[in-house]
């Protein structure tokens, strides 16, 4: 059977499970529709987390990533795992305890304020709506590259699928859709990566054979990829940092901070049963996510290594072009492997002088996309990471969809504009709400706007400098008021909103920027996508600083907050 | 549940996830980043110590941390008599 059959078997395959779970779990109150009645078992719910919190970055990019930063590219792995830390030891528990249906809800509550409330939907919708253009981006860019349909069609195709499991089943449909997502999603990602370490060092487990040596040979594969490179006058893999190692630390911890602070994550611990639940559940998750994020460095150095030996097979003896293998003939066509023959030798010469480098570009997507062909694998792996790839797109915009549409119905609607609300009459509007969003996010996935790009990291530095100090801040500082977290979300969203903005334009556009993105401006030599951890900390101060000259919150605040803390029914 | 039984309960709390977290810092932010050259010294296989620690390391130790937290937390919960049935 052909690879294109095939793929559309596999997608079609797996997009008929998501619609058959939307029908079998639908909504039919609030409670299920936003918390998917609190009854999902605390693995499952790690299950679902890990395709929820795994996007199409995480599945497609990031391995490509990797592979082009080598060390470097850790404060991606370490920062978007490490935030589980924080998440599960600082937040979840207390929150699940919290009981409610929304971070803007716990906000309002537990700062006795409906400005703080309105507030955390702005933050909220600001990080989520720019998280999932990312996503609907996703979609229609699989579509387009594995089934060779227009990117539109493939976008309205992933609309329509996420439109039947979100709006019928709520949380409830989109928890068991994650999970069949994310087991399409890890079967996608691993499989591939085992047959290419087992090719190559001849350990089928990319974690082991990573460390290992190359097969037939006692050469380890890192040292072998190091001295490659080193030859080519590229950075070293495993030793080059990312800028500096102050940018590095900057960057990793707003990561993890940003991670901890993403509304869709958090209200994923609201659907189990119990605080134990949430505490496990986020261990659950983050094994779920480590059985990729462990994976991906393997795929990323032992992809590269393939990559370079395939073009120089020795060193000085180069392929010619005429010669190459049909994956590279394949994403020759869609641009993404770019050669220009220099010097007119019909040889490939890859290297890092500008001047002299035949690749003019490698697209370093190619990394996890073209994997599967250039291991030679058999054509339903390829489609099989085609589906992957839109289920870890799919199952990401799903759960931002969900905390979009829930600020929307719950926290403005019934919170702010009409309190008196019926609970039917609250989960149509849910339903509206999420329509709308859908729509909305489609919108711009036709036309991304020009800050699309940098979206996702302002994503993280939004999370990560207005929401995630508000929430640590309400649970372990019983003395925390509402002035002092509102003025301290609006600093810390303020700082990094002028920062990024001064170096890449206002709301991205470039002609706007001040101060250029120059890293001779960068404060302290940090990149403006790793800021959020300075806004943190301006939070942070601002807070705790506008605390002590206002008044403390009422006691029933301060009774609350001893609640939260403690997981079983008050018995006092 | 008394004051003084509430208060014993959230030292303990705090406690362990000032230990927890340490170790969270220890394995990413010193090993993976600060002190990467100095372990890159040594080897795990064909890995570098320090590099071993940032791409693979402490992603293990971030997994073996909330575990242990969620454990001794239901511990304490139940020492402590605030468990839920």
């Amino acid at each position: 059977m052909d690879l294109r059959t095939m793929t559309y078997l596999v997608v079609g395959a797996t997009f008929a499970l998501y619609v058959g779970i939307a029908f079998w779990a639908r909504a039919s109150s609030t409670s299920e529709f936003y918390v998917a009645g609190k009854g999902i078992h605390p693995v499952a719910n790690g299950m679902a987390t890990a395709a929820d919190w795994m996007s199409a970055a995480s599945f497609i990019s990031m391995a490509g990533l990797i592979a082009f930063m080598g060390y470097g590219g850790s404060v991606f792995l370490m920062g978007w795992t490490g935030g589980y830390v924080l998440l599960a030891l600082l937040l979840a528990p207390y929150l699940r305890k919290f009981g409610k249906f929304t971070v803007p809800q716990f906000i309002g509550d537990r700062y006795y304020s409906r400005t703080a409330r309105i507030v955390a939907v702005i933050c909220l919708i600001v990080a989520s709506v720019t998280y999932v253009i990312g996503q609907m981006k996703g979609v229609g860019v699989a579509f387009s590259r594995f089934l060779e349909v227009d990117y539109g069609t493939g976008l309205l195709i992933g609309m329509a699928v996420v439109f039947f499991y979100a709006v019928l089943g709520g949380m409830k449909g989109i928890t068991y859709t994650q999970i069949a997502q994310y087991c399409v999603l890890i079967f996608a990602f691993t499989l591939p990566a085992i047959f290419i370490s087992l090719n190559l060092t001849g350990n089928p487990v990319p974690q082991l054979g990573l460390g290992g040596t190359l097969a037939g040979s006692d050469t380890f594969l890192l040292d072998k990829l190091d001295q490659i490179v080193r030859d080519l006058g590229f950075d070293e893999y495993t030793t080059t940092a990312r800028l500096s190692r102050l940018n590095m630390f900057v960057y990793t911890l707003s990561l993890m901070i940003g991670t901890a602070g993403l509304p869709h994550v958090i209200i994923r611990f609201f659907t189990v049963p119990r605080v134990h639940d949430a505490r496990l559940s986020a261990g659950w998750a983050l094994v779920f996510i480590a059985i990729l994020y462990t994976t991906a460095p393997a795929v990323a150095a032992m992809a590269r290594l393939n990559l370079m030996t395939t073009i120089e097979p020795a060193a000085g003896e180069y392929l010619a072009y005429e010669q190459r293998p049909d994956w590279f003939r394949n994403w020759e066509k869609t641009g993404l492997l770019v050669y220009e023959d220099k010097n007119n030798d019909g040889l490939i010469q890859y290297g890092a002088d500008g001047a002299t480098n035949e690749m003019v570009t490698i697209d370093r997507d190619i990394i996890v996309l073209a994997n599967p062909e250039i291991a030679r694998l058999p054509n339903w792996v390829i489609a099989l990471v085609a589906a992957g790839g839109l289920a870890a797109a799919l199952s990401t915009a799903a759960g931002l969809l969900l905390a979009i549409s829930s600020a929307i119905s719950h926290d403005l609607l019934k919170g702010v504009f009409r309190p008196d609300i019926s609970e039917k009459d609250e989960l149509r509007a849910s339903r509206i709400a999420m329509t709308v969003a859908i729509l909305f996010a489609g919108y711009l996935g036709f036309n991304p706007p020009d800050f699309a790009a940098g979206t996702v990291a302002l994503a993280f530095g939004l999370a990560a400098s207005s929401i995630f100090p508000a929430l640590m801040l309400g649970i372990f500082y019983k003395r925390m008021n509402k002035e002092g977290a509102t003025a301290g979300m609006l600093a810390g969203l303020g700082v990094t909103l002028f920062y990024v903005f001064q170096h890449k334009g206002l709301m991205f556009i470039e002609s706007t920027r001040f101060l250029g993105d120059m890293p001779e401006n960068w404060f302290f030599g940090i990149e403006p996508n790793a800021f959020g951890a300075v806004g943190a900390l301006v939070n942070f101060s601002v807070a705790l600083a506008v605390s002590r000259v206002t008044a403390p919150p009422p006691e029933h605040i301060q009774h609350l907050v001893e609640d939260i803390r403690v997981p079983g029914t008050a018995r006092h | 549940m008394t004051p003084e039984n509430r208060n014993a309960y959230w030292k303990a709390n705090i406690r362990l996830v000032s230990v927890l977290l340490a170790i969270w810092f220890v394995v990413s932010y010193l090993f993976g980043i600060v002190l990467v050259e100095p372990l890159n010294q040594f080897r795990l296989g064909g890995y570098k110590l320090g590099f071993w620690f940032a791409q693979q390391g402490s992603i293990y130790t971030f997994v073996v941390l909330i575990f242990v937290y969620a454990w001794i937390m239901n511990k304490y919960d139940r020492d402590h008599d605030v468990h839920e049935e």
